[in-house]
């Protein structure tokens, strides 16, 4: 089977996302010489700027600027690409909030099938492509079989495919800013808010104690608060912690919440999700404590305690304590 | 307003170790504890606070088997007026899409201004509330942490993107919402209120009564077949650290020192 395929850059003040260089080794795993087409939608000169850096890695930039697309609503975002995309076309997109808003309805609206949140590509037999995903927040993995004779819109979970860093494509834009007169939405950009700053900044501490839903209970918290205490470390943590009002936003660690870079990482209670790990920067030693041996957190941690937060973690305390 | 409220029963992730089965065909359920998707026990709560704000009613609807029931009878001890079962054998086995595609017919079938559903579920494809607003046709806004009513016709809403900043958009009615966790903080649910609503009536729709054709949905209508389950092979991994939990603790302190974890 044949397809045209496209990546939709995401692009924040005339940056590209690190997804632009990750779509293309996606794109290749489905066709081997695949040659994908990058669109990017904005407004100004910070598109004309993240155009031209694009070309460098895509042989074909597609760009629509207008006005009234500089801020990227999915909602307008989706019947333009509607009135762009060719009939049988396959769209990656990234997994991130913007992918997530445009992607389904997208696929739906386009007839063809929505594979969300992809984290590997086995190839194409014929129409079906198969693909990896994962559930139940990466404690199982899933093959799945999709029929993409009508297209396909592939969100790609950052961080899953290696960037194709070459940038040897000598690529050439193409100005189709023509397609975005007339586009009307039920769904009106405002305004974005920025997160509140709290009285710790956890993305300049060097050893973090972060805390996860396995403390079970707000009343535990001290337990984590000790032990940071007496290591000199600061207290972070997950964002069921945050939801449930046990401490406040400023201390999530995550995609949305604060990208951090220390050099020690005490994960306790935490199971590792993608959207944990994604704020995690800077290679840093991690330690995971979690009584599930199976944790995903265990994959990607140095060292692993298989054991109940609340008996280790006052343990290990004591046990510093000693030692000073 | 009317509001529906689409949820789904799920096993616990706090509370279970999901373990594949040796040939790969599912999960051992067997021993799952299950519980309302936590995302829809948020959109639940949103739903409620505004209808006790404006007026209205809440229905909270389930595609599942007969155990579906379960936790749509604990979202209505909440405070959910009404709830609304689809089951049908035709439906086993459908994709994101297929699910949308029943929700549509359910949402069809009432007078909704606002439809919600959880950002996302167990298998994490934050995709069933974006494809039911583009069958219906309605605008849509995903990870949605805050909602106002301005008039009849618009909600203020925030969307919660990257680094937890807040995309402020305004939105028409009716329209498809996906709820972010963190919007509210869902009331505590007692035996006693469980109690209350045991035996309230809770109505059945099946593929012949919402119009479907079962060829459309299920494993049947299913553009994405999941093949199997399997665990990827390990990596690296973590050293796990072995003995009693004070050697465990002796060797860890050595290794934070060695790695500058400790002032
Ligand atoms: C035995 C079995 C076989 C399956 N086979 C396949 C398969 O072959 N291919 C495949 O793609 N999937 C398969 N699935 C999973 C599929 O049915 C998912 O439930 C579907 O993809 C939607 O769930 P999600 O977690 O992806 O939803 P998400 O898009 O992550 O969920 C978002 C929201 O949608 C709403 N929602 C989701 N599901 C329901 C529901 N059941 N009732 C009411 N509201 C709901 C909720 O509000 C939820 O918060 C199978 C499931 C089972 C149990
Ligand atoms: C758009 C989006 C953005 C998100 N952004 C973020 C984000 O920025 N940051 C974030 O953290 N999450 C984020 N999430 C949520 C994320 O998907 C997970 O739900 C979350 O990270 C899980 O937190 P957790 O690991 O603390 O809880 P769980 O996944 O519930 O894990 C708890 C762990 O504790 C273990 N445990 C239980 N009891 C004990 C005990 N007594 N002793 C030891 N271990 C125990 C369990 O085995 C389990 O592994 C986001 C989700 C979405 C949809």
């Amino acid at each position: 089977m044949a397809a045209q395929v496209f990546a939709f850059i995401v692009h924040k003040d005339g940056v590209a996302d690190d997804s632009a260089l990750e779509l293309i080794s996606a794109a290749r795993n489905i066709f081997p010489d695949a040659s994908p087409t990058a669109i990017l939608t904005g407004a100004g000169a910070g598109l004309d700027a993240v155009c031209q850096e694009v070309a460098a890695s895509y042989k074909q930039v597609w760009k629509v600027g207008a006005a009234a697309l500089i801020y990227p609503n999915a909602e307008l975002v989706r019947p333009l690409l509607l009135k762009l995309l060719p009939k049988g076309a396959v769209l990656l997109l990234p997994h991130n909030t913007f992918g997530m808003d445009l992607g389904p309805g997208l696929a739906v609206k386009m007839g063809a099938t929505c594979i969300p949140d992809v984290v590997g590509i086995d190839g194409l037999a014929g129409a079906t492509l198969k693909v990896v995903r994962q559930e139940f927040n990466g404690q199982a993995s899933t093959h799945l079989a999709c029929d993409v004779s009508n297209g396909a819109v592939i969100s790609v979970r950052s961080g899953s495919f290696r960037p194709d860093e070459s940038r040897s494509a000598g690529g050439q834009v193409v100005d189709k800013s023509g397609e975005a007169v007339g586009l009307s939405a039920r769904r009106r950009f405002v305004e974005v808010v920025q997160a509140e700053v709290g009285d710790v900044d956890i993305t300049k501490a060097d050893v973090l104690v972060s805390v996860g839903r396995g403390f079970g209970d707000k009343e535990n918290i001290p337990v984590a608060e000790e032990l940071a205490q007496t290591m000199g470390a600061v207290v972070s943590c997950s964002r069921p912690i945050v939801d449930a009002k046990w401490l406040e936003k400023s201390r999530q660690v995550g995609t949305s919440g604060k990208t951090v870079k220390p050099k020690v990482y005490l994960a306790l209670g935490i199971s590792g999700s993608f959207q944990h790990m994604g704020g995690l920067k800077g290679n840093p030693f991690i330690v995971a404590v979690n009584k599930n041996p199976k944790a995903p957190i265990f994959q990607v941690a140095n060292v692993g305690v298989v054991a109940d937060v609340l008996e280790f973690v006052p343990e290990l305390t004591e046990k510093i304590r000693e030692a000073k | 307003m009317e509001i529906l409220v689409c949820v789904k029963r799920v096993p616990d992730s706090a509370e279970n170790e999901i373990e594949v089965k040796a040939d790969g065909s599912d999960i051992k359920r067997d021993d799952l504890v299950y519980s309302v998707n936590e995302w829809d026990n948020y959109a639940v709560e949103e739903a409620i606070q505004i209808v006790d704000r404006v007026g209205g009613s809440v229905t909270v609807a389930s595609i599942g088997n007969e155990e579906a029931e379960e936790v749509v009878r604990r979202e209505m001890a909440m405070g959910a007026h009404q709830g609304l079962l689809l089951v049908d054998p035709a439906f086993e086995g459908s994709d994101g899409k297929g699910i949308a595609a029943i929700l549509k017919a359910a949402v069809l079938k009432g007078q909704y201004d606002l439809v919600l559903t959880g950002a996302q579920a167990d298998d994490g494809a934050a995709q069933v509330g974006g494809m039911l607003a583009a069958l219906l046709d309605w605008p849509y806004a995903s990870l949605v942490n805050k909602i106002e009513v301005q008039d009849g016709h618009t909600l203020k809403i925030g969307r919660e993107i990257e680094g937890g900043n807040q995309e402020i958009n305004e939105i028409e009615m009716p329209c498809v919402l996906s709820i972010q966790t963190g919007i509210n903080e869902p009331r505590y649910v007692g035996i006693r209120g469980i109690r209350k609503v045991a035996s309230v009536e809770i109505p059945v729709m099946n593929a012949g009564r919402l119009g479907i054709d079962p060829a459309a949905v299920g494993q049947a209508g299913a553009g994405v077949k999941r093949v199997d389950y399997f665990v990827p092979p390990a990596g690296a991994g973590a050293e796990i650290l072995q003995g009693s939990t004070a050697e465990i603790a002796a060797k860890l302190l050595d290794l934070l020192k060695a790695k500058g974890g400790l002032k």
